[in-house]
């Protein structure tokens, strides 16, 4: 780090001294492929005027609630929510969130599926929504083999001879308990979130596809030039 | 509590889901009739998205 008077960095102005550190080089890069206005917009395209678009942001709500819910059941404890009747409550609801965060993933899927959403340089886009979707069903898992109830051994001694089978099970044991709820607690859902936050900032980057035209060349140079404005 | 309670009834009256799990079988393939209702229910939904219209803004709604 190269010394600088004290009161010369005002924060706002590149100094060439300073302009050239990793810290100023990430800052550059980020305002650059983020501008405010289109990290958080404020208007959307005509196109996205349909009910299908809702359900990428129906998800992100789900995912919201399987969050906090599981952030209360953690801090109360597995007594909390095997005994008392608002502890089964917020279990419910984590479960239920879990449920409907699936049903809208998988609805998002197949929307933009159909619409081919990779198209227009937004392959990594789709990579990192499957990637997501593949450790999202890894951390279903997990929350199912913790459940601590009849279900979860019944789970987890159905689910060790897949495991095994392929050779995972080595260094993960679907039936050591507590190596699942650190999976389920720290390591995946630290994961769906980083993938996730990838992926909409993916999303915001190179902006919704657009929907097929009549004419798939001319679409195509649309959708070319739309992506190449946004990035603009 | 109460409402936990009333909506647990309300919820219960519905669907029982006390008891053992209802199958389907259909040569080799094997599912049971929850994921199945949710498999439709999403078909369902995906399909209504695409059918019904969005509500439009009206003109001159936006400042």
């Amino acid at each position: 780090m190269t010394d600088i008077p004290i009161g010369a960095a005002t924060g706002s102005d590149e100094d060439a001294v300073t302009a050239d550190q990793w810290t100023a080089r990430i800052r550059r890069r980020a305002e650059a492929a983020f501008p405010p206005k289109q990290l958080l917009p404020d208007r959307q395209p005509a196109f996205m005027a349909s009910w299908i678009y809702v359900f990428g942001v129906l998800t992100l709500v789900s995912v919201a609630w399987v969050i906090i819910t599981g952030c209360i059941l953690a801090i109360m404890g597995p007594t909390w929510w095997h005994v008392s009747s608002i502890g089964h409550f917020v279990n419910s609801l984590h479960l239920w969130s879990v449920e409907s965060f699936f049903f809208f993933m998988v609805i998002h899927l197949w929307g933009k599926f159909f619409m081919a959403a990779w198209r227009g340089n937004r392959r990594l886009t789709w990579a990192t929504g499957v990637v997501s979707f593949l450790v999202s069903v890894a951390a279903a898992f997990t929350g199912y083999l913790t459940q601590q109830n009849f279900d979860s051994q019944w789970i987890s001694t159905q689910a060790k001879d897949g495991i095994n089978s392929t050779g995972a099970g080595a260094f993960w044991n679907v039936l050591n308990f507590g190596q699942m709820l650190m999976w389920h607690i720290v390591l995946l859902p630290i994961g769906v979130t980083f993938i996730a936050g990838m992926h909409i900032l993916l999303v915001r980057r190179r902006g919704i596809v657009p929907p097929f035209d009549v004419h798939p060349k001319k679409g195509e140079q649309a959708a070319e030039a739309a992506t190449t404005a946004e990035a603009a | 509590m109460v409402l936990g309670a009333l909506f647990g009834a309300l919820l219960g009256a519905l669907i029982n889901l006390n008891g053992n799990g209802h199958y389907i079988h259909w040569g080799f393939i094997q599912i049971s009739v929850a994921n199945l209702t949710v498999i439709l229910l999403m078909i369902l939904v995906f399909v209504l998205a695409i059918l019904i219209p969005f509500p439009k803004r009206k003109e001159g709604d936006r400042k």
